[in-house]
């Protein structure tokens, strides 16, 4: 896989396909690693992150798994570049921010991330779209078992896998589902869900991971434990959570439709209509209108738009996205423009056919 | 005094705010800090945590001098301030004002997860050694811990991958 081929692809992620993929987008699972004989990245020196690097190319290169992975060192990488690694959720802000003797591994379609020198040596990420916690576990699980053939991680028997920061120590194991949550939402009920989620050790975050807001009504929600539990109870306990939230929208959805249904329509085909004509549109606001659409096409209000074409704008209308299609800086108004343009032309497209 | 949020409940929490360097402090009720501390996960940085739950100048055992990982030279100041650990040997070299660390995050300081492969085969062998020089070396406190931990893999042959 080449640079280019990641670009013009679109995450497995994003199909919009397996179970309960109306209400949740993805589930992914991290692994925090770290190689026994090297301090932490941010006690290391350069000499001893590059030979994080190289010790960990030497491994994934004996790895079947990653024949065709793309392998790329955030310092060679354009200031585009990396937003746009940050917008596909292959890394995070901490890893583009400050790019000296990092890398990333990312797999075919996108399923497989690892990050190497983040906060810890390695970071395994494995993101697939519908709710598909288990499959995704057990994938992490397999590929930690291929690295661990090659590399020897600090593990203590006492507390388990040895981490940079004590809130990961123990499995390392932070699972998470994205979920759409309109109906709630709407209700007025999502606040209350999110307390009621926080009491049971598990955290909600926005659209882009750690410390960022909710747009276009979606949240992450994930384990905070790491030390106690097995992986398996870990994933159980998340999963059980998600199967009461998607219960919970699907009932806040059934009351609007039957007893609101007219206030329902005319919020979606407003949306639908403000996406069509308008010239300029932030980010923030697209992302609204499209979390309408998006119940809206769930709920059979709306024909004919399908859910991965939705779920490829959420990314592809992202600042760095943008500018990546122009091929060039865009300003902030230069890029609503550009934006409002991009998306009214997909959907008076699916009008035509 | 009542929660400068809600009014309602009495304040139990003080919480301090830096928003554009400018500091806030507030009482607030458990449920207003619940609420605050979901908005402000991102500003709460674990160092404050740490720094407000050990001595500082954690002395070695016996008051010896300051606790310092031999492989990597982080103190446990260090450690306090910048809350992340230097390399895997810290963990051991601090371990005392660790677990109860552990504790208060994950409500547990045994890992009963997935084991490392190569240590699950031989991790009763090794665990017998380090009970061995546990003993040797008259830590008693340790080696009852070790026995523990060895008596746990015994019972539990299912889990032995």
């Amino acid at each position: 896989m080449t640079l280019g081929d990641l670009w013009t692809g679109t995450g497995e992620w994003l199909k919009g396909s397996g179970p309960n993929s109306d209400i949740v987008m993805s589930s992914r699972i991290r692994l925090a690693r770290n190689l026994k004989k090297y301090p932490f990245p941010h006690w290391a020196d350069a000499e001893q992150l590059e030979a994080v690097i190289s010790d960990f190319k030497s491994a994934y290169g004996r790895i079947d798994f990653f024949r065709d992975a793309l392998f790329l060192r955030m310092g060679e990488l354009d200031s585009l570049e990396k937003q746009m690694l940050i917008e596909r959720h292959l890394v995070s802000r901490e890893h583009a921010l400050r790019p000296e003797h990092k890398a990333v591994l990312i797999s075919d379609r996108e399923v497989i991330s690892i990050m190497v020198n983040e906060e810890d040596h390695l970071r395994v990420q494995v993101l697939q779209s519908g709710f598909n916690l288990q499959d995704t576990w057990k994938l992490a699980g397999r590929i930690d078992g291929e690295l661990e053939q090659f590399l020897d991680f600090a593990y203590s028997p006492e507390v388990g896998y040895l981490t940079c920061c004590p809130t990961n120590i123990g499995t390392g194991l932070r699972a998470s589902c994205m979920v759409h949550l309109p109906a709630l939402v709407m209700t007025k009920q999502a606040g209350r869900i999110i307390q009621a989620i926080g009491k049971l050790g598990m955290t909600t975050r926005g659209l882009f991971g750690e410390g960022t807001e909710s747009y276009g009504n979606f949240f992450q929600i994930s384990n905070q434990v790491t030390l106690g539990n097995s992986e398996e109870e870990m994933v159980d306990n998340l999963g059980r959570i998600i199967r009461q939230i998607i219960e919970q929208e699907n009932a806040a959805r059934s009351a609007i439709y039957a007893n609101q249904r007219l206030l329902l329509e005319d919020r979606i085909t407003r949306s639908l209509e403000e996406l069509k004509s308008a010239k300029l549109i932030s980010t923030e606001e697209a992302l609204n209108f499209l979390s309408t659409i998006r119940l809206g096409a769930d709920l059979g209000i709306i024909k004919g738009v399908d859910r991965d074409m939705l779920n490829g704008l959420f990314i592809r209308i992202q600042p760095a996205h943008l500018q990546k299609k122009e091929g060039k800086q865009l300003s902030a108004e230069e890029r609503d423009a550009v934006r409002a343009e991009f998306i009214s032309e997909k959907f008076n497209l699916k009008d035509q056919s | 005094m009542l929660c400068q949020v809600c009014g309602k409940n009495d304040a139990t929490v003080e919480f301090t705010e830096i928003v554009n360097d400018e500091v806030k402090q507030l009482q607030l009720c458990d449920a207003c800090a619940k609420k605050k501390g979901i908005e402000m996960e991102q500003h709460f940085s674990i160092a404050d945590f740490l720094a407000g739950l050990s001595e500082p100048d954690a002395k070695g055992p016996g008051g010896g001098p300051v606790l310092k990982c031999g492989n990597c030279g982080m103190t446990f100041n260090d450690f306090q301030k910048i809350g992340r650990f230097g390399c895997a040997d810290c963990y051991t070299a601090f371990r005392e004002n660790l677990l109860p660390l552990l504790k208060r995050i994950h409500g547990s300081t045994r890992h009963t997860g997935k084991a490392k492969k190569s240590e699950s085969s031989d991790l009763r062998h090794t665990l017998q050694l380090k009970l061995k020089l546990a003993i040797d070396r008259e830590e008693f406190e340790e080696a009852a811990k070790l026995r523990d931990l060895i008596r746990d893999l015994e019972n539990k042959p299912g889990e032995k991958k």
